[in-house]
């Protein structure tokens, strides 16, 4: 590697691109590559939301300890010491919303924008003082370090939706009935899968971070390298950070994210690495994942590669369905370019790292101690069904001597099949065009399972505008209904402990 | 071409898409539709060559149309070119040339979804 550097230093090294590389190593053998290619760099440009940036402030007069404090009304963590501020990307602002964020606070930093800091402090004999306002530029900050616990990752899984409604993710929008794919990554380009053993890249290697020279601190949080999810922890110095290669983000109705841009450059010390970094996009395997079933452990739709989410169309149970990404290539590119011209310039050498990054990792569930509420933990489990054949004035008595304002309509094998309401009874009686609840029933009914988190149910309630939810069994039979009016009276003693 | 139909409270209850089909005997595609008790927001694809006369058609009815030329702009500073605005479109109005993100404005009807899609906020409808 010093051989390398000496080449970075005197201007012949020779480099290439991640992307540049299997067709060299096709054309010249693994033997050819290493003698003929130094670095091969690469690159990624997506959303990272596991980034963020340490700030000191620099001690005011009188001085204060701050305990909670807003940069441009984007809250930041206080609980370090006096002045050392945490600013995460995903921070919504008080004022504005999902519009701006924390990832805004560091971009308009970086692009030389003045912002307002407002904190309050934890009055002590050393600390006197209260709260204070002041406004302030990047350059005023004595450091801004951005320091990103999950970056990088190997690859991830694509997003698809099997719902009825379009919903909108941190993966960007996805259409219902597997309209669409969003996927995310920089396939080949990417830099963990050009070196998936970490052979070159360990804690402190160099790296290109949003256009400053940044290094890695070591394995990122969730890093799982077992199962191909490596991820990275890394830093760098908001200062010298570029507009280009660091954008701030808003996910509709998920919130504020920022664009990082992140490449490492990987030295051709032997066959090895000159095989691994000749990865193609067609042999980096994710899975498409469906959005729709909002539990953690989301199904599988199918696998898929990079070249294929890059194709434009995947097949889903035999339709053709168009992909689209949110990470840019485009700007992965220019990463990868950006820093071979660096390294050829002779301003980038390269480190050897301190320490290898783990070869496993962790990346469990939750383990939840609290109560966790299923649906059949709070129904009410009588509920009173009708066959549709009844008439209007049969189902209003039911209603009447019943307790919800729903009744459930069920075929002769008890499979539900409907669901009729106060409402549409007084409809059809204000019309008098109805006769029989067949005329009248809602046929598509959102329904509940016993097993699903209440939450959940909730959620849906409040979506469809709607106040109960049959809860049926497996064979669709009714064995429940879910009202508002559960989820109201949980709420309301749960605020009360 | 498209082009963006305005119906008005009085007249949003008669049948004047049916009319002005029957009166210049051009092909209406019908792309997006909002109708509701007191107005209607429709836009509509025809033939070019027959594009002045039902636009005309349309306004003797009291209807305001509006061409969509450029339908949405895209701020170039803004845009990263990711492409998430390729797979949500009705339309198929963006696609990539190259690694970039090109829009074709006459395919779009101003339905506005990449506009929340765009993680950038770098879209926009033009205004009607």
């Amino acid at each position: 590697m010093s051989e390398i550097n000496e080449r970075i230093r005197d201007g012949s090294v020779r480099v290439v691109t991640a992307e540049e590389m299997p067709d060299l190593v096709d054309e010249l053998g693994t033997v050819g590559a290493v003698r003929e290619v130094d670095v091969v760099t690469t690159g990624t440009f997506g959303a990272m939301c596991s980034s963020g940036v340490f700030l000191n402030t620099g001690h005011s007069d009188p001085p204060i300890k701050i305990s909670k404090a807003w940069l441009n009304n984007v809250e930041a963590y206080g609980g370090i010491a006096a002045v050392d501020l945490f600013l995460g990307a995903t921070q919504p602002s008080e004022d504005r919303g999902n519009e701006y964020g924390g990832a805004h606070v560091m971009e308009d930093l970086i692009m030389g924008r003045e912002v307002e800091l407002r904190a309050q402090g934890a009055v002590t004999d050393c600390y006197p003082r209260f709260d204070l306002e002041t406004t302030l530029r990047l350059e005023d900050f004595n450091q801004a370090t951005m320091v990103n616990p999950r970056n990088s990752y190997e690859r991830y899984a694509a997003a698809a939706n099997s719902t009825d409604r379009t919903m909108h993710t941190y993966m960007g929008t996805l259409l219902p009935r597997y309209g669409n794919v969003s996927y995310s990554g920089a396939g080949a380009l990417s830099p963990i899968p050009n070196d998936p053993d970490f052979e070159y890249i360990g804690v402190g290697t160099r790296i290109f971070l949003c256009g400053a020279q940044g290094f890695i601190v070591g394995s990122g949080t969730q890093h799982l390298p077992q199962e191909g999810f490596s991820t990275l922890m890394v830093k760098g110095d908001l200062k010298e950070m570029n507009n280009e290669f660091l954008r701030a983000a808003t996910f509709q109705d998920y919130g504020p994210s920022l664009y990082v841009g992140l490449g490492v450059p990987i030295p051709v010390l032997n066959e090895r690495i000159a095989k691994k970094t000749a990865v193609r996009d067609r042999e980096i395997v994710t899975e498409i994942v469906d959005y729709g079933v909002p539990r953690r452990g989301r199904p599988t739709v199918r696998k898929v590669n990079y070249e294929q989410l890059y194709s434009g169309f995947v097949e889903i149970d035999g339709n053709e369905v168009k992909t689209s990404a949110l990470s840019s290539r485009h700007v992965a590119r220019k990463v990868a370019r950006a820093l071979g011209d660096s390294i050829k310039k002779g301003e980038f050498l390269l480190s050897a790292s301190v320490e290898p990054i783990p070869s496993v990792g962790k990346s469990s569930p939750m383990k939840q101690t609290k109560e966790f509420l299923l649906v059949g933990d709070v129904m009410s489990p009588k509920v009173v069904t009708v066959r549709e054949e009844i008439s209007i004035k049969e189902a209003a008595q039911m209603i009447i001597g019943g307790t919800f304002d729903h009744l459930p309509v069920v075929s002769a094998e008890e499979k539900l099949i409907g669901m009729v309401t106060a409402w549409d009874i007084s409809k059809a009686v204000a019309s008098d065009k109805t006769s029989h609840i067949s005329d009248m029933m809602t046929r598509k009914v959102f329904i509940a399972s016993p097993d699903e988190p209440l939450e959940l149910a909730a959620r849906k309630l409040d979506h469809h505008k709607i106040s109960a939810l049959p809860v049926v069994d497996k064979d669709h039979h009714v064995i429940g209904m879910v009202t508002s009016d559960h989820v109201s009276r949980l709420y309301g003693r749960r605020r009360s402990l | 071409m498209k082009l963006m139909l305005h119906v008005a409270p009085g007249i949003v209850r008669k049948p004047i898409v049916s009319s002005v089909i029957l009166e210049t005997k051009s092909l209406i595609n019908i792309e997006r539709a909002k109708v509701d008790a007191v107005s209607g927001e429709i836009v509509i694809d025809v033939d070019p060559e027959k594009c002045s006369m039902v636009k005309a058609a349309f306004e003797e009815k009291g209807v305001r149309v509006v061409l969509l030329g450029n339908p949405i702009i895209k701020d170039e500073n803004e845009c990263i070119h990711c492409g998430a605005c390729i797979s949500i479109c009705p339309t198929g109005t963006f696609h990539f040339e190259g690694s970039e993100v090109v829009a074709d404005a006459g395919k779009c009807v101003q339905c506005g979804t990449c506009v929340t899609a765009c993680p950038q906020r770098a879209l926009k409808l033009v205004l009607k």
